[in-house]
């Protein structure tokens, strides 16, 4: 007899473990983040450093002057470049879809518990903010509050909670009707109590699987930012901004675009590949 | 009645809200829980028994009012708000559902489910609370409670779970439990043991409400017996007066349609020849009368009032005469 118990995610751990495209993707993943965290220490050149001793500014990439990934167009390395701007990709992506999921999670459990009247108007006032077009949004906040790291956070969050809180919403509502939520009701726990122990524990395996899927919209929609000239600020730089800026320059320098991509589409290809294994890992249908 | 009851239920009345109009599930009920005694409530599915009791813990679906009175030693239980029903449950009064497979929360702990309650309410410690859990499942008759606390409920077989389910409901020690067909999921072996963990907690001045259509359950742990008919209470009586001389015919009805063991077996089971009516169908007289055997032409223009000594109160025009042998 296992008396420990087996919980939810130890469970699921062991489901994914055995899902090999999906740890590859993690491990891959993990590398990706060891590297953009070391990356940058290991050049000799820092992320504003314009290298005039260059031939031109632009130079491919060699090992023999140390820019192993080339120089971009104003001669900064791009190696640091591409390592750094990773860092702030993945930051901005953890950190708004952890503000969404805060936010979602909370919104969408209380209004699908509630329900009735407090569901109708949590939920128009969602349906509100979704009709309101977002990039609108995130550009008035810009140049209302001028650009900071933080207010991408803020921005991309504010507009990614809604989504979440749809879906965690239509959970809770099926959850609401169950036999241990009317048990637990019997005896005598307050709602928010039951929200936070009953209802949301039971919407984790969704919501794990949602906010997965989530980070790469919001690495794209940072990159879309950037692209618009709204993103992060010289001389940081994030994914985004390096792919737009070497999309300018790939008929003269491709290595501009292809390095940033390539980290890019990896970091991507990997979430959602770690994306469908937790969905199949969280599944209690699995067990 | 000498003492102040426990649960006093006057004239309640719960109301559906529907696409077809107000549907009436329970009409006019009256009824009282004294302290420490088993009352049951016997009826078949639809015949409102547990919504009844749904509607004092103000767990009516959404569509779902009751009106008159209920009161839990003097408290006001009808149109209360949300918050002043919270304080009652769990510490006056507790409910065990019918299907243990799904009263508890699959992913929480046993510990944690059974001392929720008490440390939220501040009432314990967790170190207390915890000792008070294991305490509840060994009282509950759950083998080695120090590791079952720390298992989860798919660990657990439906009997256990049943029992988990009324230590859980007895934690903070109330007055009142209100059983919603606590065995009907359960095999016979197993409900023996629940029902022996319910007899133990009377014992302990509890006072139960079990609401259930099996009649040995009924004859098991009941004082008193309240049958109820398509919303309606039919007839009340002690348990005893009530298995040895039915006095309303639906009630002998449904002791006769109970398969024995001793005597002659009959060829077929013996059943009620109709269906009971439907919950919107407002007919006027007995809402029996059209499946009695003793009707009469009053039965169907006149609705007759629950009526007798305290201890065995019929709702019938036509009686069936004490001394009655089936």
């Amino acid at each position: 007899m296992n008396s420990a118990g087996r919980g939810l995610l130890a469970d699921a751990w062991r489901r994914l473990r055995r899902n090999r495209a999906a740890i590859a993707a993690l491990a891959m993943l993990s590398a990706l983040v060891v590297a953009s965290l070391v990356g940058p220490a290991l050049s000799k050149y820092s992320i504003d450093h314009v290298d005039w001793t260059l031939a031109s500014l632009a130079s491919p990439p060699s090992l023999e002057n140390g820019h192993w990934f080339g120089t971009d167009s104003n001669g900064r390395d791009l190696f640091v470049r591409v390592w750094s701007g990773t860092q702030v990709s993945l930051l901005v992506a953890l950190l708004a879809t952890a503000v969404s999921l805060v936010i979602g999670v909370a919104w969408g459990a209380t209004a699908g518990y509630l329900g009735g009247r407090v569901d109708d108007w949590m939920m128009r006032f969602v349906d509100v903010l979704y009709a309101l077009p977002y990039m609108f949004f995130v550009i008035i906040l810009t140049v209302v509050f001028g650009r900071s790291l933080f207010l991408i956070f803020l921005a991309i969050g504010a507009v990614g909670w809604l989504t979440m809180a749809r879906i965690v919403r239509g959970q809770a509502l099926s959850l609401r009707h169950q036999p241990f939520v009317d048990a637990a009701i019997t005896l005598g726990l307050p709602a928010h109590r039951i929200i936070a122990r009953h209802i949301v524990p039971n919407v984790v395996g969704t919501v794990i699987v949602y906010a997965t899927l989530t980070v790469p919209q919001v690495i794209l929609f940072e990159s879309f930012l950037s692209f618009l000239g709204l993103g992060v600020q010289e001389p940081l730089t994030s994914l985004g901004r390096l792919v737009a800026e070497g999309a300018a320059e790939m008929e003269s320098a491709p290595w501009q675009l292809l390095v940033p991509s390539a980290v890019l589409a990896t970091i991507l290809l990997c979430l959602n590949f770690l994306g469908d294994g937790l969905r199949d890992a969280l599944d209690p249908r699995q067990r | 009645m000498n003492a102040q009851p426990l649960l006093d239920v006057r004239n309640l009345g719960v109301e559906f809200e529907t696409a077809d109009g107000t549907v009436r599930a329970v009409t006019d009920v009256s009824l009282e829980v004294m302290t420490g005694e088993c009352l049951a409530i016997v009826g078949e599915s639809g015949s409102g028994k547990s919504q009844l009791f749904l509607a004092c813990l103000g767990l009516l679906a959404a569509n779902g009012r009751a009106v008159g009175s209920a009161r839990l030693l003097g408290e006001e239980l009808v149109d209360r708000t949300e918050r002043d029903l919270t304080a009652l449950r769990g510490t006056r009064v507790a409910m065990v559902f019918q299907d243990p497979m799904s009263t508890l929360t699959p992913h929480l702990r046993i510990g944690r489910q059974l001392t929720e309650l008490l440390t939220d309410r501040g009432l314990l410690g967790a170190s207390e609370a915890r000792q008070r859990a294991v305490a509840a499942l060994h009282s509950v008759g759950i083998p080695e409670p120090e590791s079952r606390l720390d298992q989860y409920p798919h660990e657990l077989s439906g009997g256990q779970r049943q029992r988990v389910a009324i230590a859980m409901a007895l934690m903070a020690g109330p007055e009142l439990l209100i059983a919603d067909e606590p065995t009907t999921a359960l095999d016979v072996t197993v409900q023996a043991q629940v029902l022996g963990v319910l007899h133990a907690a009377r014992k302990r001045g509890l006072a139960i409400v079990m609401i259930t259509h099996d009649l040995g359950v009924v004859a098991g742990i009941a004082d008193r017996v309240a049958v109820m008919y398509a919303g309606r209470i039919v007839e009340m009586a002690t348990a005893a007066a009530l298995f040895e001389e039915p006095a309303h015919p639906y009630t002998a009805a449904l002791l006769a349609s109970v398969p024995r063991l001793t005597g002659t077996q009959p060829e077929r089971l013996a059943n009620i020849e109709g269906q009971p009516p439907r919950p919107h169908e407002t007919a006027p007289g007995c809402r029996f009368a059209p499946r009695c055997p003793s009707v009469r032409d009053l039965c169907r223009s006149t609705e007759p009032a629950l009526q007798g000594a305290a201890d065995c109160r019929v709702a019938c025009h036509a009686p069936l005469p004490q001394g009655w042998v089936r």
